[in-house]
């Protein structure tokens, strides 16, 4: 049985916690995240850039950073966009969306800059067990 | 003019085949695949069935002409051959409006594939397609959330959603079954889910399995800050069990519940549904005993059938075949019905299996659940073939991992995003897949350790069911 890996999660880290889609791989390079902007404009769907503090991505509602860039397609600025919602909001996660109009819902979103974690972690969000 | 009575046996393609007919926009329109006994000719087949599934009955009655028969009767309007069958041919047939209670998919199964699948003058029959319309599409409940609005609730998007069946399925205590929730939940799946005959064996009684869930839901959300669920299966000897059984999950605060639509019975599921839909429920729905209905190419009703008719009644979740995986499917007939589980108009596609145009006018929509003998290797076709709105399930695949299921859930995670990230940027994922796999593994030893352990695998046997075409 040595052999067998242990996986490292923990309540007390919050590394732990994850925030979405691509969580689970690398953080993007800038080429990537340009891609992923390149995708959502090639489908017709509406730019939108979310931010929050790390320990509040739990929540639905994040920042909205300005408006939705309605009927951008300009990839550049969508970058740009993207870089200074970063520099205006340090230690925050910055999530790119596309908004599907038809569907009504966001058929993209993904953190493309991590933000930094507090150091300690309070885990009081526990239900207590009914047993 | 008024008819007077002639007492005896008619043909019954006199009054029940109706080549001139143009089917009207408020018709519910049926194709069957007929086999007719040795001697019965085609129209003369086609209007028994016409008949037989609609006012008619063997020999005509008095009573016959005390109402407008030409007003509710059923017609067979066209014949077409099957490709690659020389007995068999499609019987195309309209029923009119007034033959079917507004919302009741329980009554439109009853008169359409009720007394006609046993009668004498023809061999075998197959539903394959029903056209339902609008007005009836608008009567009935549907998904109680759908695709949109369960993404919201969970907060995912942009790629399908994972989940994983617990095994053993039968036999586990409620404690051990939790952890192995846990476990899957805390690698990263969205989502875990009792078998379809999970429900209160004396080895597992469902209070306990709920609780022991529930809390491994608890932790796993609180320590990986994702939304997650646990399909609660809610099928029960009775109603009223089943009702008590999901307050329960709704008391204890979990997002969703399950039922296999086709044991259950459909008027219990449509309850359970509009439940759902008043509670904030999410509601999974298994389709156990389909094959014994669908499987056969020859008599039954395909299971694009028992697909339209579960989005009437109303499902989040239906199960739809893998194509790639250990159970049964064919690949275009696959991809037919999750059209329809999800689109809001579907057109008619032969080369799919659908015979009619159906629109869905405002009814949501439900995600296709891909289960069934799937691992890693099989997910850039997966996620090719099923796109983003999907579950993709798997059990094994999970559980099976050399170092058990948080490993085996982050392997799935880590090549599902690898696959969709790949997609995004506009490679090809059935031909690059392992190359796609490979360089994500390089990041995830969860997933080196997956790749090495199920490369071999492949379930390779022919399909049963395959859809119509000139070379069988």
């Amino acid at each position: 049985m040595s052999e067998v890996m242990d996986y490292p999660s923990r309540l007390s880290d919050i590394k732990s916690r994850k925030y979405g889609t691509f969580s689970y791989l690398p953080e993007m390079t800038e080429e990537e995240i340009r891609k992923q902007v390149e995708y959502i404009v090639s489908q017709g769907w509406q730019p939108m850039i979310e931010h929050t503090e790390p320990e509040n991505a739990k929540l639905h509602y994040w920042y909205m950073w300005k408006l939705p860039m309605f009927g951008e397609t300009d990839v550049d600025k969508i970058m740009a966009e993207l870089e200074e919602c970063k520099k205006a909001n340090p230690g925050h996660h910055v999530k790119l969306v596309g908004l599907d109009n038809i569907k009504q819902v966001a058929a993209a979103a993904m953190v493309v800059y991590r933000g930094t974690p507090p150091e300690t972690v309070l885990c009081a969000d526990l239900p207590k067990p009914r047993f | 003019m008024a008819k007077k009575y002639e007492a005896g046996v008619k043909e019954y393609k006199e009054t029940y085949w109706d080549p001139d007919y143009t089917p009207k926009d408020s018709d519910i329109l049926a194709v069957f695949k007929v086999v007719p006994q040795p001697g019965v000719p085609r129209e003369e087949a086609a209007a028994a069935v016409a008949a037989e599934s609609s006012t008619g009955t063997w020999t005509t009655v008095w009573t016959d002409l005390l109402t407008d028969l030409d007003y509710y009767k059923g017609r067979a309007y066209a014949i077409e051959d099957v490709p690659g069958d020389d007995e068999a041919f499609y019987a195309f047939i309209a029923y009119p409006m007034g033959l079917f209670e507004e919302g009741s998919v329980v009554n439109v199964f009853t008169s359409i594939v009720g007394n006609v699948f046993g009668f004498k003058a023809v061999r075998s029959l197959r539903l394959e397609d029903v056209r339902f319309p609008l007005w009836f599409v608008a009567t009935c409940n549907g998904p109680p959330n759908g695709i949109q609005v369960e993404r919201d609730k969970l907060d995912k998007y942009g790629r399908p959603l994972l989940g994983c069946t617990i095994k053993p399925k039968l036999g586990l205590s409620a404690k051990n079954y939790g952890r192995a929730i846990y476990e899957a939940l805390r690698g990263g799946l969205d989502f875990t889910k009792d078998d379809e005959n999970v429900n209160s064996q004396p080895f597992m009684r469902w209070r306990d399995r709920f609780l022991f869930a529930q809390e491994a839901i608890n932790k796993a959300e609180a320590e990986t800050g994702e939304r997650k669920g646990h399909y609660l299966n809610v099928t029960a000897p009775d109603v009223e069990e089943m009702f008590k059984r999901a307050e329960f999950a709704k008391e204890i605060g979990s997002r969703i519940i399950m039922s296999d639509y086709l044991t259950l019975g459909w008027a219990a599921h449509n309850s359970l549904s509009k439940w759902c839909r008043d509670n904030g429920m999410l509601l999974h729905v298994h389709r156990a005993m389909h094959a014994v209905i669908d499987r056969h190419p020859r008599h039954g009703i395909n299971f694009r059938v028992l697909t339209k008719l579960l989005r009437l009644l109303g499902g989040d979740h239906l199960h739809s075949g893998t194509v790639v995986g250990k159970l049964e499917g064919d690949r275009q007939a696959t991809l037919g019905w999750i059209d329809l589980m999800r689109d809001r108009y579907v057109k008619e596609d032969r080369s799919r299996g659908i015979f009619f145009d159906q629109d869905w006018g405002q009814m949501r929509g439900l995600f296709p659940v891909a289960s069934g003998g799937i691992h890693v290797w099989h997910m850039p076709a997966l996620v090719s073939i099923f796109g983003d709105d999907s579950v993709l399930q798997f059990g094994g695949g999970t559980l099976g991992h050399p170092w058990g299921n948080a490993a085996g859930a982050a392997a799935n995670r880590v090549a599902l995003e690898a696959c969709v990230q790949a997609r995004n940027e506009g490679r090809e994922l059935e031909k690059e897949g392992k190359d796609i796999l490979t360089k994500a593994a390089k990041h995830s030893p969860e997933l080196k350790m997956a790749m090495e352990t199920w490369k071999e695998i492949k379930f390779e046997f022919d399909t049963v069911d395959k859809l119509d075409v000139a070379h069988r």
